[in-house]
């Protein structure tokens, strides 16, 4: 049986507005490699839940945490524990 | 933000409401005109800000309706009666009225008509808008690549571009527009009328063979579903690019 689906649940199209304010350059077709199961993963494919206070993303493949983004008080804290390494173009 | 332009950053800008356009009863397109719009792909999004006037902050995406070659920035959007952000684009704003916005945004979820495999598009609801901008994209093209589109509405009356996508098939240029009602069975309509499912995924995509390019958008369970059906197809899930409004529709709700 397949595990009911979290209706919450989208995908890295929908932090690529906030990515767009951290990093230089389009980050939905960065690849991203997951920390725990070693899944190399687009960007624009990861599971993305932005309903916690902060932004939660987690490997489609394992649904280990790569990413976690809070952005408050005009600061940023981007937590990439889960991510062992993000490869992007240069532009 | 001096640094952000500087580099070329997103920063937000104003857009002024040039044309308002009923779809359907609950969704409308506005028509921007923003100065300093740089150029979009087909299925990007732009980010829509509202301020109010305790300078509390709201922020939803929005895809983009209107291809790469028209004259202004076109937002489809569906009225959502709890939401934040939808009930004031549509109902509320007016022709001249200026909107804060930054974009395009998006890089994974667009479709260039050079691409020459087959298309098929899968849209639940309001995902079809920006399957539209690359339908409109493509109906500019010289060379067209043959295309597919699934649609799934609730009703007749909530099928959104019904007309203008009449239109495009009627063009005769390698369009197939597939649709399917899932509350409504109208009288001397030929279209499907129940839910997604693998019989009709099975009717409508491109075989295997053919290494379709595939783009599904839509509220997060059709989408879910939809794709399902493609890996059961046995499409190579790297053919296949989703975009998942949330539960309702509109990243974040509204």
């Amino acid at each position: 049986m397949k595990m009911q689906t979290s209706e919450m649940k989208l995908d890295g199209n929908a932090i690529a507005g906030l990515l767009g304010e951290i990093f230089a350059v389009e980050m939905t077709t960065a690849h991203g490699t997951c920390a725990a199961c070693g899944a190399v993963n687009e960007v624009g494919r990861v599971d993305v839940y932005i309903h916690a206070p902060g932004t939660v993303v987690r490997c489609p493949s394992c649904e280990q945490v790569l990413m976690r983004i809070v952005r408050g008080r005009g600061r940023y804290w981007l937590d990439l524990t889960g991510m062992r390494c993000l490869e992007f173009a240069e532009d | 933000m001096a640094r952000a332009a500087l580099l070329g950053r997103l920063s937000w800008q104003f857009g002024e409401l040039v044309e308002l356009v009923h779809e359907t009863p609950r969704v409308s397109s506005l028509y921007f005109n923003i100065p300093m719009w740089p150029g979009h792909l087909a299925g990007q999004h732009v980010d829509v800000r509202l301020t109010a006037e305790d300078g509390y902050q709201a922020e939803r995406s929005y895809s983009i309706a209107s291809p790469p070659e028209a004259r202004w920035v076109a937002l489809t959007v569906e009225r959502l009666d709890d939401g934040e952000v939808s009930p004031y684009l549509v109902g509320e704003l007016k022709v001249g009225d200026k909107v804060e916005l930054r974009g395009p945004i998006g890089g994974h979820f667009v479709w260039r008509a050079g691409d020459d495999r087959p298309l098929l598009l899968v849209a639940g609801g309001s995902g079809v808008v920006p399957l539209m901008a690359m339908l409109r994209h493509r109906a500019t093209a010289p060379h067209k690549a043959p295309a597919r589109l699934l649609y799934s509405s609730r009703a007749l009356a909530d099928i959104i571009y019904r007309e203008e996508i009449d239109r495009l098939v009627a063009a005769n240029d390698g369009l197939l527009v597939s649709h399917t009602l899932t509350r409504e069975k109208p009288a001397g309509w030929s279209g499907y009328t129940r839910r997604i499912d693998a019989a009709m995924v099975k009717e409508v995509a491109w075989p295997k063979a053919q290494t379709p390019a595939v783009f599904v958008c839509g509220p997060t369970p059709f989408v879910e579903t939809a794709a399902d059906l493609l890996v059961g197809l046995e499409y190579d899930p790297l053919w296949i690019k989703t975009e998942r409004f949330g539960a309702t529709g509109g990243a974040g709700g509204g």
